[in-house]
């Protein structure tokens, strides 16, 4: 058997503090051949981009570091920082989270590229270096690389700017790429471009990828092989298909249960995974997972099992309970049992008003030059012209890229003020035509949950006050105030003792839930949600979309529920509304429009969105949008998809002067409306071979 | 980006031109000139002394919004060595400015200059090397250096430049005056021009540089943990490398904007470090001005600074263009 590439074993990571310190990673074994392509899964905080940065030496100088990495049998433990600097960027390159602080504002992306390449090679002319730095823009896929080599990392969107850095990456032909997270800040569409761009990265250096993500849908479709980590350890190691269809280790097989698929939603519930992943400062004697696990035995709390290979099959598992779920006595199902799930009636929707109704709805924002005379020389145009309904009990989903006016509709419906254009109706209301009087109390009516638990609840508050606050407004009674309290508690599921807790003391997905009864406890008709799941752990996700769909049922609310995860709003929507540059391209009934998408963004959009099954995700064919979102500031005389879209590249030159020319306005379709002159063609983006036709931009 | 600093360049000196005005009113209303010339034995009639202060410009017996008007126009209407009139010693302000500001200049360009680049040194170091011995000294040196008057500063340089000379034998460190009359020769009269200019430097330096290295300081802790940083290490550079490459070139961009208007402070503090070292320069001409009650000297101090302010703030946005890019348009 050849040397692995990259050794790791026995790694234990320890951030020091006072209390004896953070044992971010605990004895963790992998290794990496040549050319492989290897996912690490977890949750945030179970030391998976720990771990790397490790192995990349880049942990901050305080982290206590012990066990043994090689590099082609080289130990990287103990090297100096010089010499480890010589392996890095050389032999393995790594890929960051966030780019758009992943590079120096100051200098040139082409700069930064031709540094990666003067610091390994002190001879390579600075000419010379710069054509390299073009060809690698080009391989990653930016346009018009010529010229983009010269711009500044603010001018680049995020998509590119990750490209920029698989380019740096992949400069000096690496053996190994470390990817810590990279599409997680993207767009699905964005994220499908650059997990592109990473697989056509790995074929031109043949170098081994670790790919470290929280998404089984990302992994599933590219990695050869998955380790699972949670609480610093791994808890499952083997073939991605393995792993997927049968696994051994009961966290991932919560973790898969919970996760919603967009080919499933809406037809199973969601299993939650219920609790937290435990603090690493503090951890408990026998599995971490025993407290979340409904098949603890006794001997799970006292010892905790080692990541064993299976002698038959050499599956890798940290389970005292593998053997019998190998021998399939302990099933996924008995250990994680899907709640009942209500099909849900379709309604008859005839003669019901409906809570909320917009119609030609605008926001633009203008751009003002000049200080002392200002003047408007463009505008933003964030919603532009947009219809939709939401009847009583019932859910829109609105969905789109980051940019597509999603949030600022939702916004535009809390405002409760007259719209630029167009009117917009709650409860059956005019909002324009309120008093102060009437808006205030209109207010109680609707109510928003936001995306980020954190940042939306006032941490200098007690709980209780936080929930409460919408009643002090509206001068509520102490007394009654603190019974409301009590009862929200019990309905999203917290301890009513609870109430005089800080928010710090939660997790996320139960601060969530303080937002939610929050919103709830006016008794509103409708709910906005922010994208209330975004934030979350995925384990954690399933539980409040569970309590979401409930609370909607008994109380017979109805959602506007803004996001941007497709697998989620299938789950839990009854309309869904696709946006696009402001406007609406499809709107209709969710299961119409999953099943037979009319619009070819509403295509892209779904086929941008990773499964999490190896089989399905490695056999479908996809969808690349082309390039970025266009400025909301531009003024598209046509379609203003136009310009990615993969259908306008298959038409006749007169359907295409139709596109370009003529703003398709929504037409009736089936149950759905569609802003598109060629629904009838879409059938050719089935026929065709989408993967000829929408090469990797800069081929 | 040429049109936006002239803009500034503009906006600076609609800001010099009334902060010089308004220096004039309020010396004119605080300044008594006419306290020189009472209780002097034997006493001056007072229609010869309204006569004196009238060609001086400063009669309090004119209105002081009156008197502003005849300063401006005369601002406006005669020679340049007479704009801004005479000071109480009957020498006209221009030429003081003009005999001066090389001497002044002198210190402060090279103070400023020196106290910048020990400053940004220092902080960044200190930053780097965090909470170890080196940082927790320097970090203690400037708050005593802060803290410390200018004066004192000098007082305590100077003791030690006397021991410093008694130990070597003979006066190396002269710190009498800004030069020693009567040297002749070019490379005796540099060397002399060095050692007189030698402590003040060092005094104006090391104040500077005790404020702009904590500022620097605080600027680079922020950049350490940047992604960016990270990005350049995984790129392959070692850590010094990408901390100076790619940290300090961003933790300057704050710095430019800082060191520009700061150079007011310096500027203060220079002008006691004259009066100690007995230097004739603009520093001193100012302090002696606010001594004499001479209002037409201060409003010409005020100007001088003004102008030297508005070059460093223009600077300062020029630099700020040059070190970052986001802002270029």
């Amino acid at each position: 058997m050849p040397e692995p590439l990259l050794q790791v074993k026995d790694l234990t990571v320890t951030f020091p503090n006072a209390k004896g310190g953070v044992r971010a990673v605990r004895g963790v074994d992998y290794s990496v051949g040549e050319g492989e392509f290897l996912g690490i899964v977890g949750e945030s905080g179970s030391g998976k981009s720990v771990s790397s940065l490790a192995v990349m030496g880049l942990l901050p100088s305080s982290a206590k570091i012990t066990g043994d990495i090689t590099f082609r049998g080289e130990s990287l433990l103990g090297m100096s920082d010089r010499a480890l600097s010589k392996l890095r960027g050389r032999e393995m390159a790594m890929i960051f989270q966030d780019p758009l602080s992943a590079l120096t504002p100051v200098y040139t992306v082409g700069q930064q590229i031709v540094e990666a390449l003067t610091l390994h090679d002190k001879n390579v002319p600075q000419r010379s270096a710069e054509k390299r730095a073009v060809e690698l823009l080009k391989i990653v896929g930016i346009p018009a690389a010529e010229r983009r080599v010269k711009a500044f990392p603010h001018e680049f969107s995020g998509g590119m700017r990750q490209r920029a850095m698989i380019a740096i990456a992949i400069a000096n032909d690496p053996a190994l790429i470390v990817a810590d997270e990279p599409t997680t800040a993207l767009d699905v569409t964005i994220q499908a471009q650059i997990l592109e761009v990473l697989q056509k990265a790995k074929e031109v250096t043949g170098a081994a990828v670790v790919l470290i993500t929280h998404d089984l849908g990302v992994v599933a479709g590219n990695v050869d092989r998955v380790a699972v980590m949670y609480a610093g350890k791994l808890v499952e190691k083997g073939p991605v298909e393995e792993v997927f269809h049968s696994p051994r280790m009961p966290y991932t097989m919560g973790l898969l249960r919970s996760v919603p698929n967009m080919l499933t939603a809406g037809k199973e519930r969601l299993v939650p995974l219920e609790g937290r992943p435990p603090n690493l400062a503090n951890l408990p004697v026998g599995c971490p997972f025993a407290d979340r696990c409904p098949a603890a035995q006794d001997r799970c709390r006292t010892t905790e099992p080692e990541l064993l290979a299976d002698l038959r099959d050499g599956r890798e598992v940290a389970c005292h309970r593998s053997d019998e779920i190998a021998a399939g006595t302990l099933k996924p199902s008995d250990i994680f049992p899907r709640p009942p799930h209500e099909e849900r009636a379709v309604k008859d929707s005839t003669g019901l008003q409906p809570v909320v109704k917009a119609q030609d709805l605008i926001r633009h924002f203008p751009l003002y030059k000049g200080a002392v005379f200002r003047r408007v020389v463009g505008r933003v145009k964030a919603v532009d012209g947009v219809d939709f309904e939401v009847l009583p009990g019932e859910t829109l989903g609105l969905v789109g890229e980051s940019g597509s006016g999603k949030s600022t509709t939702a916004l535009e419906i809390m405002e409760l003020v007259s719209p630029q254009r167009g009117s917009l109706e709650v409860t059956g209301k005019d909002v324009g035509t309120l008093s102060r009087a009437e808006r205030l109390a209109m207010r109680q009516d609707v109510q928003i949950v936001f995306q980020d638990p954190m940042a939306a609840v006032d941490p200098r508050m007690p709980v209780g006050d936080i929930i409460a606050e919408p009643l002090t407004v509206h001068g509520v009674p102490r007394a009654e105030r603190d019974r409301r309290v009590v009862e929200m508690l019990e309905l999203v599921g917290l301890d009513p003792e609870m109430t005089d807790r800080y928010p710090h003391e939660f997790s996320g997905g139960q601060r969530q839930r303080i937002g939610i009864a929050r919103s709830l406890i006016t008794n509103p008709k409708v709910l906005v949600l922010d994208e209330p799941v975004s934030a979350l752990d995925v384990s954690v996700q399933a539980g409040v979309v569970n309590l979401l769909e409930d609370l909607r049922d008994r109380m017979g609310l109805s959602y506007l529920f803004v996001a941007h995860d497709l697998a989620i709003v299938r789950e839990i929507a009854d309309k869904i509304a696709v946006m696009y540059l402001g406007r609406i391209v499809e709107y209709g009934p969710v299961q119409e429009v999953y099943e037979t998408p009319r619009h070819p963004y509403t295509r892209a959009l779904m086929s941008a969105v990773p499964v999490p099954d190896p089989t399905i995700e490695r056999a479908r064919r996809r969808i690349l949008l082309t390039g970025d979102l266009p400025s909301p500031t531009e003024d598209i005389p046509g379609c203003n998809f136009a310009s990615r879209c993969p259908l306008f590249r298959m038409l006749d030159e007169t359907r295409q002067a139709q596109c370009l020319g003529d703003d398709p306005a929504a037409t009736v379709h089936g149950k759905s409306k569609v802003a598109c002159h060629h629904v009838d063609e879409i059938h050719r983006l089935d026929d065709a071979d989408i993967s000829a036709l929408s090469p990797i931009p800069g081929d | 980006m040429t049109q936006y600093i002239l803009r500034r360049f503009v906006n600076y000196l609609v800001l010099t031109v009334i902060a010089t005005v308004f220096s004039y009113i309020a010396a004119s209303l605080f300044f008594y000139p006419r306290r020189r010339y009472l209780g002097i034995n034997p006493p001056i009639p007072e229609e010869s002394v309204d006569g004196i202060l009238s060609a001086y410009g400063v009669n309090d017996k004119d209105p002081v919004l009156l008197r502003t008007w005849w300063w401006i126009e005369r601002i406006i209407f005669e020679p340049l060595s007479q704009k801004l009139g005479q000071d109480l010693q009957g020498n006209w302000v221009i030429n003081e400015i003009v005999g001066r500001a090389g001497t002044s200049l002198r210190l402060l360009l090279l103070g400023a200059l020196l106290a910048a680049l020990l400053g940004v040194t220092l902080g960044v170091w200190g930053a780097v090397r965090q909470y170890k011995a080196s940082d927790q000294i320097v970090s203690y040196a400037s708050f005593i250096l802060i803290s410390t008057p200018t004066f004192v500063g000098g007082v305590i340089l100077m003791i030690l430049a006397t021991n410093f000379n008694q130990l070597l034998g003979f006066q190396m460190i002269r710190f009498t005056g800004s030069y020693t009359p009567g040297i002749t020769g070019f490379f005796p009269q540099l060397w002399d021009g060095f050692v007189h200019l030698l402590l003040p430097t060092i005094a104006l330096m090391l104040f500077g540089a005790a404020g702009y290295s904590r500022y620097q300081r605080s600027l680079m802790l922020d950049v350490l943990g940047s992604d960016f940083i990270r990005t350049a290490r995984a790129k392959g550079a070692t850590r010094n490398h990408a901390l100076v490459k790619h940290g300090v070139r961003v933790a300057l961009i704050p710095m430019s904007t800082y060191l520009a208007y700061s150079f007011g402070t310096l500027v203060a503090g220079s002008a006691f470090l004259e009066i100690i070292f007995s230097w004739e320069g603009m520093g001193k001409y100012g302090i002696v001005a606010v001594q004499t009650s001479d209002v037409n000297a201060l409003a010409g101090n005020v100007c001088f600074t003004a102008i030297l302010l508005l070059f460093s703030s223009t600077l300062s946005e020029v630099l700020y263009a040059a070190l970052d890019p986001r802002v270029r348009v």
